[in-house]
């Protein structure tokens, strides 16, 4: 019987959960407090609700054989486009595009941007061959510059209670993020799975030769993925800029496309591309989040996360690979 | 005593017989052919000569010492150097790096770049080939850098050349060049083996040739003893006598469906003209390599075509040349290629999504498949084609290469094409999904669907086939219908191949 | 006489000409760009980063990459600082320790990467997390390193007249430099570096010894990165565990800049030598322009990078 990959991550989570419930007091504790819910696990869903975003999108990617190394640098972008918007000011940049007044808009706006960035990741992948991994490097380089472009290089504050609302807020005592997330997994998967597309994505990342054979478009299907993956990012940018009613091009999304990735790998999808699981991804995001929450409570310095994340990314591309897989049984020879 | 001598190669992979009892031997100065069609166990040899396999019984003498190659580095220091049709070498450094890279003259491990190209010079000189070594090597053509893989082999002490279709992508010119070369090395007392499936290279260039078929050596001849038809027949495994006579119905020209007017690539086909009328099976035949596939690619466009076009008379489309598969599907064309695991199976996903993915492709990504047409069509395709699976849920991988195969053709069926391109349906799959395959294209035939049909198996192609097109050396050489359509004739065109 | 220009060579001469028309279009809108002490700074302001870069272009020449670099430069320092000032350590003595680290370090990325066919980015991501994690742990604060032995480093700096000397860091880094383009250019490992880019299949055929030089990249680029982190040192006197955050973007983005293929094969120590200095030349004349912010550097490598990455896209065969 085969496992499903998502079960490993449930899995492990599971276990992390069971050593918490014995060692960390108050581990599971949940109180409503000011109509919103507080308490370590709510704590966790909430702050994994970035990286959860940018694994949704990543998954797509990843699925088609692909990498998208640009969303923290997306994030960055949507989180400045968003900000500069909301504070209005007619004498910065885009101080023509006045639409503070509508948050709607303004929000709007920056997933335009993000999706657009996608969008270029994509054409550089799907129409011109790049590799992933150097198309997307080119806006993991410039996109910040693009983002201190928008902000010009400051930290853009901004006083919007309503675009704050989105980080901060709650809806019906959940916390907007988690909510956030919950409505980005459902429409991505029934963008994916009640149209074809989830089945074109596969067949490209499973056999991209038989997938042209085929008649299947994939040149557009990869436009796409990557779209979707700017987007996501977009969505991630705008909720990190709204929780500290700020944009900091910096460090915005700094490094959280490695954990995006991680998050994907850990949640069972194969890197070589093919079969993905959305679900495994978002289980794959709280995973990583509670590991860093039960080392932070455990009063282990906070940088051991990094170690410990290093490990685990090794640990899981060793065990999806073929290499290691094939030396572990017994050396027989394969036929020509 | 023979240079190269190796007798008695047993070589078993899972599931198959690759090597069964088989010797070659090749005096010094000689150029052997080896020829033989699909799975006749070429390749196994050479790679058990090379030191890629290991023989499971047998031995491989070189000059009466018996050897034991671990690797083809390996084999490369016992003597026995291999030219690969893919050129083997790296086109970014220069051609003198490429003959010296690994033995290059140094000193207190500085690379003497001077001394290092006047040593490649003296190479090529000696086999009087007029090369700027400096260049790197990809301002080369495919066919030089044969030439320098071939300088660099001969440059380390090599006695045995084996060279693997070196000529597969080559032009007339190019081949000639090459021949020169061998003939010089032949002369220098150098033992070749000459891999091919051109019939004229071998006769032109081989003093001998060796004949393997299905794992087992058929024989040895000399090239003057031999001739064409008999050494096509030897590769097919039918003799010439014994040849059954195919009863076809009387051959009435029906409605014509497709015309092929002088589609054609450089390089990869010449010019080709046919017409495939409605409801017939229009077979290829062809030795290996003979572009078959090729043919089937430029008309699907997953070839690009840089000469004719096709006319489909059904949709009224005039000189249309393909420039994608999609373009091709949307003429109501679909294709099943030969090599099913690199270019038609999903592995990972289930046996209803492979089957699926055309007619969805076709539908585009906004219209999905409702899940109980999706169903239905499965369940029908899977009933029609008798695929064995208790499950379309399951991956395809567990299913056996005849279903496999069967799951690719079934996915071009549910999106009912005029005209179903076949390349090699039948090759590497049980006998008894082979028939159901044929006896389904001749039922759909007589339902008005069209086929172009390929397999390395004459009898197979002339039992389901109406009328024929012959190729030969990338080349469309004739076409047979009515009485014409038989294994004696289809040979004879092969071996003669004269358009 | 018409001069036939080789496919490959087109990038390598495409930086140089960006090199001179960026050079020669900022000497003549600025005052003072000409001088002699701003081509100095070329070499002293960056001299981590190009000897990092000199590492990453023999792990890019083979068709990988090295995401950990930064991290590693950044972990350098903070440790060195560390054993230096808390420890007692004389600098030498932290300064060997510290190689040895990147070089193991790297080795290990090496040994992943080519033992189990592991995707270089992937690898070399958790090296970047390791490496950080590392330095963070061991101070999240900027520690000060004196010691007299910096001073004896910093007074070695090489006199070119008129007051301007070249400093002691940009003399290691032209010191790496040289070594780079004579390991590259004219030993066997070089040259097997070339053909793994060129072919990794081919080179094994042809017996070369593919596996030890994969691995001897990765250790080459984690010793460069450590290596780096040492000139930061002595240049700043200070360790600092966030120093180096996006290093490893701007040493690829010098690389490809530089005319040398991500895909692995072409490309030169040379035209990363060259590269680094238009990413230098573009930050000092955003600096002379005065009214230009920082960040228009990081848009004009970026566009640079798509140009060169298209560039080479457009040379490469098509299937």
């Amino acid at each position: 019987m085969k496992v499903h990959p998502i079960a490993y991550s449930v899995a492990a989570l599971a276990l992390l959960l069971l050593f918490n419930a014995f060692f960390t007091d108050g581990f599971f504790a949940i109180e409503l407090r000011d109509g919103r819910f507080y308490g370590s696990l709510v704590d966790v869903l909430n702050r994994a609700a970035p990286v959860m975003l940018l694994s949704l999108g990543m998954t797509l990617v990843i699925a088609t054989r692909g990498v998208d190394l640009s969303v923290g640098a997306v994030m960055a972008i949507a989180g400045a486009v968003a900000a500069v918007l909301a504070n209005g000011d007619p004498g910065k940049a885009l101080g023509w595009l006045q639409v503070s007044h509508s948050v709607p808009l303004v929000v709007l706006c920056a997933l335009g941007v993000a999706t657009l960035a996608g969008v270029f990741n994509g054409v550089l992948v799907g129409r011109f061959g790049v590799q992933p991994i150097v198309a997307t490097l080119i806006l993991m380089v410039a996109g910040r510059g693009v983002a201190q472009l928008v902000t010009e290089g400051q930290i853009v504050l901004f006083e919007n209670p309503s675009l704050e609302l989105l980080a901060n807020g709650s809806v019906a005592a959940v916390p907007t993020p988690v909510v956030i997330v919950a409505l980005a997994f459902v429409t991505v998967a029934v963008l994916v799975r009640k149209t074809a597309l989830g089945l074109f994505i596969e067949a490209v990342g499973s056999n991209a030769k038989a997938a042209r054979l085929a008649g299947v478009a994939s040149a557009g299907v990869v436009i796409a993925v990557y779209a979707v993956s700017g987007l996501m990012a977009g969505v991630a940018g705008v909720i990190a800029c709204a929780n500290i009613s700020a944009a900091d091009s910096g460090t915005t999304g700094l490094y959280l496309e490695l954990d995006a990735i991680l998050a994907v790998a850990v949640g069972g999808t194969s890197l070589a591309g093919g079969r993905f699981s959305l679900a495994g991804s978002l289980v794959g995001a709280v995973l990583m989040q509670a590991l860093t929450t039960t080392i932070l409570t455990r009063g282990v310095s906070p940088h051991a996360t990094l170690v410990a994340k290093a490990l685990i990314i090794v640990a899981v591309i060793l065990l999806q690979s073929p290499a290691l897989r094939a030396s572990l049984r017994a050396p027989k020879e394969q036929a020509a | 005593m023979p240079l190269l001598q190796m007798s008695g190669v047993r070589k078993a992979f899972p599931g198959v017989l690759a090597l069964d009892n088989v010797s070659l031997s090749v005096e010094r100065g000689e150029v052997r052919a080896l020829m033989g069609e699909n799975g006749a166990g070429k390749s196994t040899l050479i790679k058990v000569l090379t030191g890629v396999h290991q023989p499971d019984s047998g031995s491989i003498a070189l000059d009466g010492a018996v050897i034991r190659p671990r690797s083809p580095i390996h084999a490369q220091e016992l003597g026995v150097s291999t030219v690969y049709q893919e050129v083997n070498l790296l086109p970014n450094l220069s051609v003198a790096e490429n003959v010296c890279l690994g033995a290059e003259p140094r000193r207190f491990g500085r690379i003497q770049r001077r001394e290092m190209n006047e040593h490649a010079r003296a190479a090529m000189r000696r086999l009087d080939l007029d090369l700027n070594v400096t260049l790197p090597l990809s301002e080369y053509s495919t066919a030089v850098q044969q030439l320098v893989a071939i300088a660099r082999a001969v440059d380390r002490e090599c006695r045995v050349l084996v060279l693997d279709e070196p000529t597969s992508s080559l032009d007339k010119n190019e081949v000639e060049q090459l021949f020169s070369l061998l003939r010089h090395l032949r002369d220098q007392g150098v033992a070749v083996v000459f891999v091919t499936h051109f019939l004229d290279q071998a006769y032109s260039i081989a003093d001998s040739v060796t004949v393997l078929r299905n794992g087992r050596k058929i024989g040895d001849w000399k090239t003057t003893e031999l001739s064409k038809q008999e050494l096509v027949a030897h590769m097919l495994g039918r003799s010439l006598e014994e040849m059954p006579q195919v009863e076809h119905e009387d051959y009435v020209e029906c409605e014509p469906m497709f015309h092929v007017v002088g589609l054609g690539r450089r390089n990869v086909l010449d010019p080709a003209s046919f017409t495939i009328y409605r409801g017939e099976t229009l077979g290829l035949a062809g030795l290996l390599g003979s572009g078959r596939t090729e043919t089937m690619k430029l008309i699907f466009g997953a070839i690009a075509g840089d000469c004719g076009s096709m006319t489909v008379l059904a949709t009224g489309t005039r000189d249309i040349r393909p420039r994608s598969p999609r373009d091709a599907m949307r003429l109501g064309i679909g294709f099943c290629p030969e090599d099913r695991k690199e270019e038609a199976v999903f592995p990972g996903m289930s046996i209803a999504e492979n089957m699926l993915v055309v007619i969805q492709a076709k539908r585009g990504w906004l219209r999905p498949l409702p899940k109980r047409k999706a169903a239905a069509i499965v369940e029908e395709q899977v009933a029609k084609l008798q695929i064995r699976t208790p499950d379309s849920h399951r991956p395809i991988e567990n299913l056996s290469g005849g279903n496999q195969q069967k799951v690719v053709l079934s996915r071009w069926l549910a999106a009912q094409p005029s005209l179903l391109l076949l390349d090699e349906p039948t090759r590497g799959i049980d006998i008894g999904s082979k028939f159901e395959i044929r006896r389904l294209i001749t039922d759909l035939a007589k339902g008005g669907v069209s086929f172009l049909f390929s397999s390395s198996e004459l009898e197979e192609v002339v039992h389901t086939c109406d009328r024929v097109v012959v190729l030969r050396d990338r080349k469309m050489v004739g076409e047979l219908h009515g009485a014409d359509v038989n294994e004696k004739r289809v040979m004879e065109q092969i071996a003669k191949g004269e358009a | 006489m018409t001069v036939r220009i080789a496919r490959q060579n087109v990038p390598a001469l495409a930086t140089l000409a960006v090199l001179v028309v960026l050079y020669v279009a900022a000497g003549l809108t600025f005052d003072g760009f000409f001088s002699l002490r701003v081509l100095v700074n070329f070499f002293g302001d960056n001299a981590f980063l190009g000897i990092v870069a000199v590492g990453v272009t023999f792990v890019i020449l083979t068709g990988g990459i090295d995401l950990s670099v930064g991290a590693v430069v950044g972990c350098t320092t903070i440790c060195s600082a560390v054993l230096i000032e808390r420890q007692g350590f004389h600098p030498l003595a932290a300064f060997g320790a510290m190689l040895l680290a990147g070089t193991l370090l790297g080795t290990a990325h090496g040994v992943l990467i080519h033992r189990f066919n592991l995707q270089p980015f992937l690898v070399t991501l958790a090296g970047l997390f390791l490496a950080r994690g590392v330095g963070l742990w061991v101070s999240t604060e900027s520690v000060q390193a004196d010691h007299p032995f910096f001073k004896t480093l910093s007074a070695s700096k090489l006199p070119l007249g008129d007051g301007v000397f070249l400093p002691f860091g940009a003399l290691m880094f032209l010191v790496v430099f040289a070594v780079g383009v004579y390991i590259a250019s004219s030993t066997r490992f070089g040259r097997t570096v070339y053909a793994i880019g060129g072919s990794e299949q081919s080179a094994h055929l042809m017996g070369l010894d593919v596996a030890r030089t994969k691995v001897a990249v990765y250790a080459l680029s984690g010793f460069c990165s450590a290596l780096g982190g040492v000139a930061l040192v002595v240049y700043t006197s200070a360790g600092n565990a966030i120093n180096g955050t996006g290093l490893e973007l701007d040493a690829i983005a010098a690389v490809v800049i530089g005319g040398t293929l991500l895909t692995g094969g072409y490309g030169s120590v040379v035209g990363t030598l060259f590269g680094l200095l238009i990413l230098s030349v573009i930050q000092t004349a955003i600096i002379f322009e005065g009214s230009l912010s920082s960040w228009w550097a990081k848009i004009v490598t970026g566009v640079l990078l798509l140009a060169f990455i298209l560039l080479q896209r457009a040379l490469q065969p098509r299937q």
